[in-house]
C-alpha cells in the first residue's frame, strides 16, 4: 500500500522546504522572539524585585521615622523632667542658702542685741550710780549743814581712818 | 418536541437531495475506498470542486528524471487522457510510470508539495511578521499587539517545553522545537479545512512525518554528549547484561523516531479517514432512500461535526506531543555525569 511507503518526490521537497524554512526562522524568527520575550520577562522580574525592595525600604523608613519621633518624644520628656528636677534643686538650694543667711543674720542680730543690751545696762548702771552719788551728796550736804555736825562727822571719819590704819 | 421538530426540518431540507442522490445511485454505486484514499492520498492535480460537469482543478507541474530520456517537465493536464512523452499514470498506484511500467525519479509538484509550500509560506509570514514586531518595537516598554500578541504565548509555550525538558542549553534547541511544533500545527489545521488551500493530508503522510522524526533523531544523536553514548554502549550493569544492553539501547534509539513517525502519521490519517467515512455515509445511504437516508444523514452530520471538533483538538495535541517527545529525547541525550 502506498500509504506507508514514503514517496521519494515528497521526501525531496519536504527535506528542501523544511530545511529552508527552518534555516530562515532559525536566523530571523524564533530566537529573536524568544530572546526578546525572555529579556522582557527578566526586565519584569527585575522591576518587580526593585519595587518590592523599594516598598520594604519605605516600610523601613516609616518605621525609622516612627522610632525617631518616639525617641525625640522620650528625649523631650526626659529633658522636661530634668529641667523640673534642676529647677527644684535650684529652688531648694536657694531656700537653704536663704535660711542659712537668715540664721546667720539672726545670730548676728542676737549678738548685737545682747551687746546693745549690755551697754545699755552699763549706761543705766552708771547713770544710776551717778544719780545715787548725787543723791548721796545732796543728802550729805543736807545732813552736814550745821557746823557742829560737820566737825563731828569729820572726827568720826578721821577716827575711822585712824582705826583703819592702826 | 423541539428536537423532533428539528429533525423533521432537517429531513425536509434534505428531500430534494434524496431524489438527486437516488438518481445518481442508480447509475453508479459509491466507491467509498476510492473517495477516501483519493482525498488522503497524493495526486498530480489539485481537484478543488466540480461545477456541474466542469471539473475545477489546479494542474500542477510534473518534474521527472528518467535514466533513459533525461529531465522532463510538463503540466499534469497532459496526462489526463493519454500518455505524454512516454509517461502515463499507473491506474493502480496513481503514480507516473514510463512505458515499461518503471517509476522515474519523480519530484513533481504534487498536491502535497503545493500544500507544503503554502504552509511553509504561511509559517514564514506569520513568524517573520511576529519577529518584525519585536524588531520594530521596544518589547521592554510595550505589550505585544496584533500578530505578536497571538503568537507570543504559543511560541513561549513551546519555548517552555524546551526549557522544562532539555535543561541548561535549551536555547540551542528551542528554535528547532518551535519549527517542528508550528509546522505540524499549521499543516494539521490546514488539513482540517475542507477546501482549497487546505484539505491536503500532509501530516497524515508518512514521508512528512518521517522527515520530522529524522530531524529529531539527528538532533538527538548528533548532539548527544559522551554520557549518552556511554549509557548506550557501556552502561553500568551487571556483567551478564553487558552484551545485551547496547543492542536494546540501539534498538530503543531507532524505535524513538519510528514511533514519532507512526504516531503523527496514523493519528492525522485516521482523523481524515474518520471524517470522510462519516461524510460518505450520506452518499451510501442515498440509495436506500426515505427515512433511513434522512436519519443516517442527520447522524453522520452530527458525528461529523463532533469528529471535526475532535480533530481540531487532536491537531493541537499531536503537535504538542511530537514537540514534547522530541524535547524529552533531546533532554535524555544530554545527561549530566553519572550520579554515583
Amino acid at each position: 500500500m502506498n500509504l506507508v511507503t514514503p514517496d521519494s518526490g515528497l521526501l525531496f521537497w519536504m527535506v528542501l522546504i523544511f530545511a529552508i524554512v527552518l534555516g530562515i526562522l532559525w536566523k530571523f524568527g524564533f530566537p529573536m522572539i524568544t530572546g526578546m520575550v525572555e529579556k522582557r520577562t527578566a526586565h519584569i522580574d527585575d522591576s518587580l524585585r526593585l519595587a518590592r525592595e523599594a516598598e520594604e525600604r519605605m516600610k523601613g523608613l516609616a518605621e525609622e521615622q516612627k522610632k525617631l519621633i518616639e525617641d525625640t518624644q522620650k528625649q523631650q520628656s526626659q529633658m522636661l523632667k530634668d529641667a523640673a528636677n534642676t529647677r527644684d534643686a535650684i529652688i531648694a538650694q536657694a531656700r537653704d542658702e536663704a535660711r542659712q543667711q537668715a540664721d546667720l543674720m539672726i545670730e548676728k542680730a542676737k549678738v548685737e542685741i545682747a551687746a546693745e543690751k549690755e551697754s545699755a545696762l552699763r549706761d543705766v548702771r552708771r547713770d544710776v550710780a551717778e544719780l545715787s552719788v548725787q543723791i548721796a551728796e545732796k543728802i550729805l550736804r543736807d545732813r552736814l549743814a550745821p557746823q557742829q555736825k560737820q566737825s563731828e562727822y569729820l572726827d568720826k571719819l578721821i577716827d575711822e581712818i585712824k582705826e583703819e590704819t592702826k | 418536541m423541539k428536537i423532533k421538530a428539528l429533525i423533521l426540518t432537517f429531513m425536509l431540507c434534505m428531500m430534494p437531495l434524496w431524489a438527486k442522490a437516488q438518481e445518481a445511485s442508480e447509475e453508479e454505486s459509491v466507491n467509498v475506498p476510492e473517495i477516501i484514499f483519493g482525498h488522503i492520498g497524493d495526486s498530480y492535480e489539485w481537484h478543488i470542486t466540480d461545477i456541474g460537469e466542469t471539473k475545477v482543478a489546479i494542474h500542477l507541474p510534473v518534474i521527472l528524471y528518467s535514466g533513459k530520456s533525461g529531465w522532463h517537465m510538463f503540466s499534469s493536464a497532459r496526462l489526463e487522457e493519454a500518455e505524454y512523452e512516454g509517461f502515463h499514470i499507473d491506474p493502480e498506484s496513481g503514480k507516473i510510470v514510463d512505458a515499461d511500467g518503471e517509476r522515474p525519479f519523480d519530484i513533481s509538484i504534487t498536491k502535497n508539495v503545493l500544500s507544503l509550500m503554502i504552509s511553509a509560506v504561511l509559517l514564514l509570514a506569520v513568524v517573520l511578521l511576529t519577529a518584525r514586531w519585536y524588531r520594530r518595537h521596544d518589547a521592554l516598554s510595550e505589550a505585544p499587539k496584533g500578530i505578536a500578541a497571538y503568537m507570543e504565548p504559543l511560541i513561549m509555550f513551546v519555548h517552555g517545553i524546551a526549557k522544562d525538558n532539555i535543561g541548561e542549553d535549551y536555547r540551542r534547541y528551542s528554535p528547532y522545537l518551535c519549527m517542528a511544533f508550528f509546522f505540524i500545527l499549521f499543516n494539521n489545521y490546514l488539513g482540517i479545512i475542507p477546501f482549497f488551500p487546505g484539505g491536503a493530508n500532509l501530516t497524515g503522510n508518512i514521508a512528512i512525518t518521517m522527515v520530522l522524526a529524522l530531524c529529531t533523531f539527528l538532533t538527538v544523536n548528533l548532539f548527544g554528549n559522551k554520557h549518552y553514548y556511554k549509557e548506550i554502549f557501556m552502561p553500568d550493569v551487571p556483567g551478564f547484561l553487558k552484551p545485551i544492553m547496547p543492542i536494546i539501547e540501539v534498538f530503543s534509539a531507532i524505535m524513538k523516531p519510528i514511533s514519532l513517525t507512526i504516531r503523527l502519521f496514523a493519528n492525522m490519517m485516521a482523523g481524515h479517514i474518520l471524517i470522510l467515512s462519516l461524510v460518505c455515509i450520506i452518499f451510501i445511504m442515498a440509495k436506500y432512500g426515505g427515512v433511513l437516508f434522512g436519519s443516517m444523514s442527520l447522524v453522520s452530520v452530527l458525528f461529523g461535526v463532533f469528529c471535526d471538533m475532535l480533530e481540531c483538538l487532536v491537531a493541537f495535541i499531536q503537535a504538542y506531543v511530537f514537540t514534547m517527545l522530541s524535547a524529552i529525547y533531546i533532554g535524555l541525550s544530554r545527561p549530566k555525569a553519572e550520579h554515583e
